[in-house]
């Protein structure tokens, strides 16, 4: 096989022009500079932060985390520090990251989505923004937005209108059809899909008969549930022409390109950064060494390779 | 100083029953850690299990450092049979650990059950300062560590839940009639404690009726052991906070209990 000196690893999502397709899953990599010493953030494609809402949430009462085979339940609560202390503390450093920000944000109502996006769309450095829709909607009797197709699709568009930004929207895995959510994604004016989020899950104390997490249900991530993500993102990139984002249990560079031949046009490291800070890096350069070992020189050309 | 790094099994003693004593020699110069401070561990490199463990940091001798441990599931199971040479990932030290008390202060360590690995780490930090310990355990047979606080110069005073060694019952009332027998004022003491939470609990309850003032360590699950992944808040009266980055030492009157 010929060696290309070459290697490309140039994407685009919608407008958004990332350098490498690798980037971090939301509330896996706080707000960046916690992890500044063990990665060099300069080197990701971009730095996706902890959801954020229009004010701080305390999130969940502990214990909030538990550890299963091959993955970990969380019920974090989506506990943060508010949109207003996110852009006076933590955008000033993530301003001179030489990477792309994208935030992650949510809101208890449209109304609470829309000015959570025009806050985040007002602020230099912000480059696209990232809808989480795996929440409960309180004007809905606290359903989820993202399993709603009628309300998902209010959602999206009502976000749409309020941002110029790329509208990347995260799917959430716990409905009988992401294929179908993903469409109504993709018409409500989404420009690109984040798939998957977390799987509703649980575990139980067999001695005290008490569930494992204080929130009872919590969302299942790691390497269990790559092959899940791997089937939707494969699903979806056939109904979409919009690109996806694949995440799901990657751990490795061959973890990653698995979800760009499945489809994904980039891919998000989630629980794999609590396990090693410093592996964002080394998946960047693990698809390097894959594509010079097999003689592709743009990443573009494994995206949606899969043979079948 | 980079916090990842390797280290190399030195030894794994099993002390007493479940219980363990691993010594661990980094692979490149790491920072010296306090008592209090933790590291989080890789007992394995597959995917099961698959997060890091936190263990709090029990000695460092001569750049290499000692954990405690029990074996409690499949983590630490895999941990005791780590054999001298084996290569583990570590992360670490972390965390806040016990501030350095006051001059003039008596200090007064707490430990229960397993909690005595961080309280002999101070025990020994401060050893010049005359520190009073009380320690508790299940039973005389789960009982660590005697000998070595008594070459600190440090007689522990013991109860057990089955009177089996030292007064029968728990240490914090052990504590509180020390306390109502002895005259120094109430100021002059600090607390260091780890252990159940029961215990610290216990002990708060002790150090509202008291006044006293101290530090105690806490622990939760977690995945990171750096701030990230939120798994590890324990309630404070300032909100919830993170047992791997704000603590895991609080301020006793800080922790607010259910």
């Amino acid at each position: 096989m010929p060696k290309k000196k070459n290697i490309d690893l140039k994407v685009q999502i919608g407008k958004l022009k990332l350098k490498n397709p690798v980037m971090t899953a939301s509330g896996t990599f706080g707000y960046g500079d916690e992890y500044a010493e063990f990665v060099d953030l300069n080197t990701l494609g971009a730095i996706v932060v902890k959801g954020l809402s229009l004010k701080p949430k305390q999130g969940n009462p502990p214990p909030r985390i538990v550890e299963t085979p091959s993955g970990m339940l969380n019920a974090i609560g989506l506990q943060n520090i508010g949109i207003n202390s996110f852009i006076k503390k933590k955008m000033p450093f993530l301003r001179e990251c030489k990477t792309r920000v994208i935030a992650n944000f949510f809101g208890d109502t449209i109304d609470e989505y829309v000015k959570a996006a025009e806050k985040l769309s007002s602020v230099n450095g912000i480059d696209a923004l990232e809808m989480n829709i795996s929440c409960p909607n309180k004007q809905s009797g606290w359903i989820i937005f993202g399993t709603d197709p009628k309300v998902t699709y209010k959602v999206i568009s009502a976000v749409r209108n309020s941002t110029n930004l790329p509208l990347i929207v995260k799917l959430s895995p716990n409905v009988t059809d992401i294929s179908h959510m993903a469409r109504v994604a993709e018409d409500a004016g989404a420009d690109a899909l984040s798939l998957i989020n977390t799987l509703s899950g649980m575990a139980v104390d067999i001695q005290t008969r008490k569930p494992k997490l204080a929130n009872i249900t919590g969302g299942l991530s790691g390497p269990a549930i790559k092959p899940v993500a791997i089937r939707m993102v494969w699903e979806c990139s056939k109904k979409v022409n919009i690109p996806i984002i694949g995440m799901g249990g990657i751990i490795s560079s061959d973890d990653a390109i698995e979800f760009l031949i499945a489809g994904a046009s980039a891919v998000a490291i989630g629980t794999a950064n609590f396990i090693h800070p410093g592996i964002t890096a080394e998946i960047i350069k693990g698809i390097r060494n894959y594509m010079s070992s097999k003689g592709i020189s743009s990443v573009k050309e494994i995206s949606g390779s899969i043979k079948c | 100083m980079n916090r990842t790094f390797k280290a190399s099994v030195v030894e794994n003693k099993k002390l007493i029953n479940n219980h363990y004593l691993i010594t661990l020699n980094p692979a490149v110069k790491i920072r010296k850690p306090k008592p209090g401070n933790f590291f989080m561990v890789a007992v394995d490199t597959g995917l099961d299990p698959l997060l890091k463990r936190p263990f709090s940091v029990h000695r460092w001798i001569d750049g290499n450092f000692q954990l405690l441990y029990r074996v409690v599931g499949k983590g630490t199971k895999i941990l005791s049979e780590k054999k001298p040479g084996n290569v583990l990932d570590i992360l670490g030290p972390l965390g806040k650990g016990f501030p350095a008390p006051k001059k003039n202060r008596q200090v007064i360590l707490v430990a229960g059950g397993l909690g005595v690995a961080p309280v002999f780490s101070m025990a020994e930090n401060i050893k010049n300062r005359a520190p009073l310990l009380f320690y508790g355990t299940k039973t005389k047979k789960s009982l660590l560590l005697i000998d070595e606080f008594r070459s600190l110069g440090i007689d522990p005073t013991v109860s057990t839940d089955d009177g089996s060694f030292g007064t029968k019952g728990n240490i914090i009332n052990v504590l509180k009639r020390y306390l109502t027998r002895n005259s120094l004022p109430v100021t002059r003491y600090v607390l260091y404690a780890c252990g159940p939470e029961v215990m610290l609990h216990a002990l708060s309850h002790l150090a509202t009726e008291y006044k006293l003032k101290g530090y105690i360590a806490m622990e939760q699950n977690m995945a990171c052991g750096i701030g990230t992944c939120l798994g590890c808040v324990v309630k404070t009266r300032k909100g919830h906070k993170r047992v791997c980055k704000e603590g895991p030492v609080f301020p006793i009157e800080e922790i607010v209990w259910d």
